[in-house]
């Protein structure tokens, strides 16, 4: 096998607080070729921390550590914040939870999508127009030029969410980071989007991983998933076998759902064992 | 128990009008549960909002136990309905502890012997009295939105408005919420009528069902024909279609959805 675009090994996160130390992300680690991972968990769960120390972007007073953080051989922990601008936004990417408060609500869409090529690429203004009406395109936007030219409040939560994805992937990253990005959609618009972030990570060959509560949603879309508690990865198990799943947290989080199949009542509940978070 | 006919709820007037709501109509029967299922938008939340007076009703007719709504609502009205809400962070008095906050129906309504029946609530929803003088930010998100049950229920009134009661919640949170639900509807005979998106919480929840769509019915089915698949509406269909999580078998987007 080739070598991992992304090491993870023994990663923490601690936030300095008034009250003491918490620590979100307790020792994970994690290797990533070329596939679409999958991190679920239950809020505090320290999922979307783990995504956001990749990218250092940890708010503060947090604290990151890890034993090994490398992107294609770059060690993130020790890189210059130079280095870091240009992976962020290049390199790795990511689209975030609610197009409403992740998009800038004073420009166009075709501006803030123009920005961020420009930022990572040498390109005219001409040349970046271009390719930003063709990632509209791609995201399939019925009418690419009025979307360019409309505010963020204009448009809907499902148009939104592709703009994002349009913006994160115009610089042709290699890591795309997607923390629960279709939560704050309506059911048949989030398998658009999900249609969508399909075709071009795999039409990209990009390695994917993707931030949610959902372990059903998850499942059906990523190759691995790595199920979080606590701050913990409690289990890691490849996306078609989640039905075998090992840990009681894994089954349980399964079994508490309702579904459309089977009815049971009442539903089962999850007893959460403390020993799940040593 | 509560009838409503061609209910419209419209806001606004001459280039700013919206129709949120166009001639709905269903039934509920005591000690039924009912479903309103549809995606943002589809006005689902606002025929709540007009039954419980928080919305207008335009036009149409909303009867609770054979008698025609007043506006504005008087008290015997909210001793029957009483309404939960989606986000019970948002939804509970930051600055009230629980006692103050379930004690208020209890002042406005003039009942006695407020303390026994507030430690009663508490245990009705599975809470201790512990939880007597605790603030909203001394609760997780599943204690909170218990209290808010509890703060519906103690006037004891015979229906239920759920705006989403569980959809703020974490999976296994909201499993303990819905067996809630489930349980004192058995034991109290309420009425629910529960809105929600997620197809499979109304199909536990509820017998009958309204799929709504851009502010109209599109389909009134049982939790029944949901399980079995069974639609005959081809929005419907996609809805159910779409709750079974993603599939990369290549079918586009139904022609209902692209709109």
């Amino acid at each position: 096998m080739t070598k991992p675009l992304l090491e993870v090994e023994d990663l923490r996160v601690r936030f300095h607080l008034r009250t003491g130390i918490v620590e979100a992300v307790r020792g994970v680690s994690f290797q990533l070729g070329r596939e679409r991972l999958g991190i679920v968990g239950e809020s505090g769960s320290g999922k979307s921390q783990t995504g956001r120390a990749i990218l250092g972007l940890t708010p503060p007073p947090g604290e990151v550590t890890a034993g090994k953080l490398t992107f294609d051989g770059i060690d993130l922990l020790t890189a210059s914040k130079r280095t870091l601008r240009t992976l962020r936004g290049g390199r790795i990417s990511m689209v975030m939870q609610d197009p409403k408060y992740s998009l800038n609500p004073v420009m166009t869409i075709g501006e803030q999508i123009i920005e961020a090529y420009q930022a990572h690429a040498k390109a005219s203004r001409a040349e970046a127009r271009d390719k930003a009406l063709a990632m509209l395109e791609a995201v399939k936007m019925r009418d690419p030029g009025r979307v360019f030219a409309l505010y963020p409040h204009e448009v809907s939560g499902g148009m939104g969410q592709r703009a994002m994805i349009a913006m994160m992937l115009v610089t042709d990253p290699d890591l795309l980071i997607a923390d629960e990005p279709t939560s704050a959609l309506d059911v048949t618009v989030q398998m658009e989007v999900l249609r969508i972030l399909d075709e071009l990570v795999a039409e990209r060959g990009m390695s994917l991983i993707f931030v949610s509560h959902d372990l059903k949603l998850v499942s059906s879309f990523c190759d691995r998933v790595l199920v979080m508690y606590a701050g913990r990865v409690v289990e890691e198990l490849e996306a078609k076998h989640l039905r075998q799943a090992k840990h009681a947290y894994t089954q349980g989080l399964m079994q508490c759902l309702p579904t459309l199949a089977n009815d049971i009542r009442p539903l089962p509940v999850l007893n959460r064992d403390p020993s799940w978070a040593q | 128990m509560l009838d409503i006919q061609n209910l419209q709820v419209v806001f606004g007037t001459g280039r700013l009008r919206v129709d949120a709501v166009k001639n709905v109509s269903f039934q509920v029967e005591r000690g039924a549960s009912y479903g309103l299922v549809g995606e943002s938008g589809s006005g689902k939340s606002t025929v709540l909002r007009a039954i419980c007076g928080l919305a207008p009703i335009s036009d149409g007719r909303v009867s609770v136990e054979g008698k025609e709504v007043t506006t504005p609502r008087d008290q015997a009205f909210y001793r029957t309905v009483q309404m939960v809400f989606q986000d019970p962070y948002a939804s509970l008095h930051p600055r009230h502890t629980v006692d103050r906050t379930l004690s208020e129906p209890l002042a406005i309504h003039g009942e006695k012997d407020a303390e026994a029946r507030i430690v009663q609530a508490l245990r009705e929803v599975g809470l201790g009295p512990s939880f007597r003088f605790r603030y909203p930010h001394q609760l997780s998100g599943g204690q909170r939105q218990r209290i808010a049950i509890a703060r519906a229920l103690i006037l004891r009134p015979k229906v239920l408005l759920l705006d989403e009661p569980t959809s703020a919640l974490d999976a296994s949170v909201q499993a303990e919420v819905l067996n809630l639900l489930d349980e004192l509807r058995q034991k109290m005979g309420l009425t629910y009528i529960l809105v929600s998106h997620d197809l499979a919480v109304v199909a536990h929840l509820c017998e009958r069902l309204l799929v709504m769509r851009h502010g109209e019915g599109v389909e009134e089915t049982t939790a029944a024909a949901l399980r079995s698949g069974k639609a005959s509406d081809s929005y419907t269909r996609s809805l159910i279609q779409a709750s079974s999580g993603f599939s990369r078998d290549g079918q586009k987007t139904s022609p209902a959805l692209a709109v």
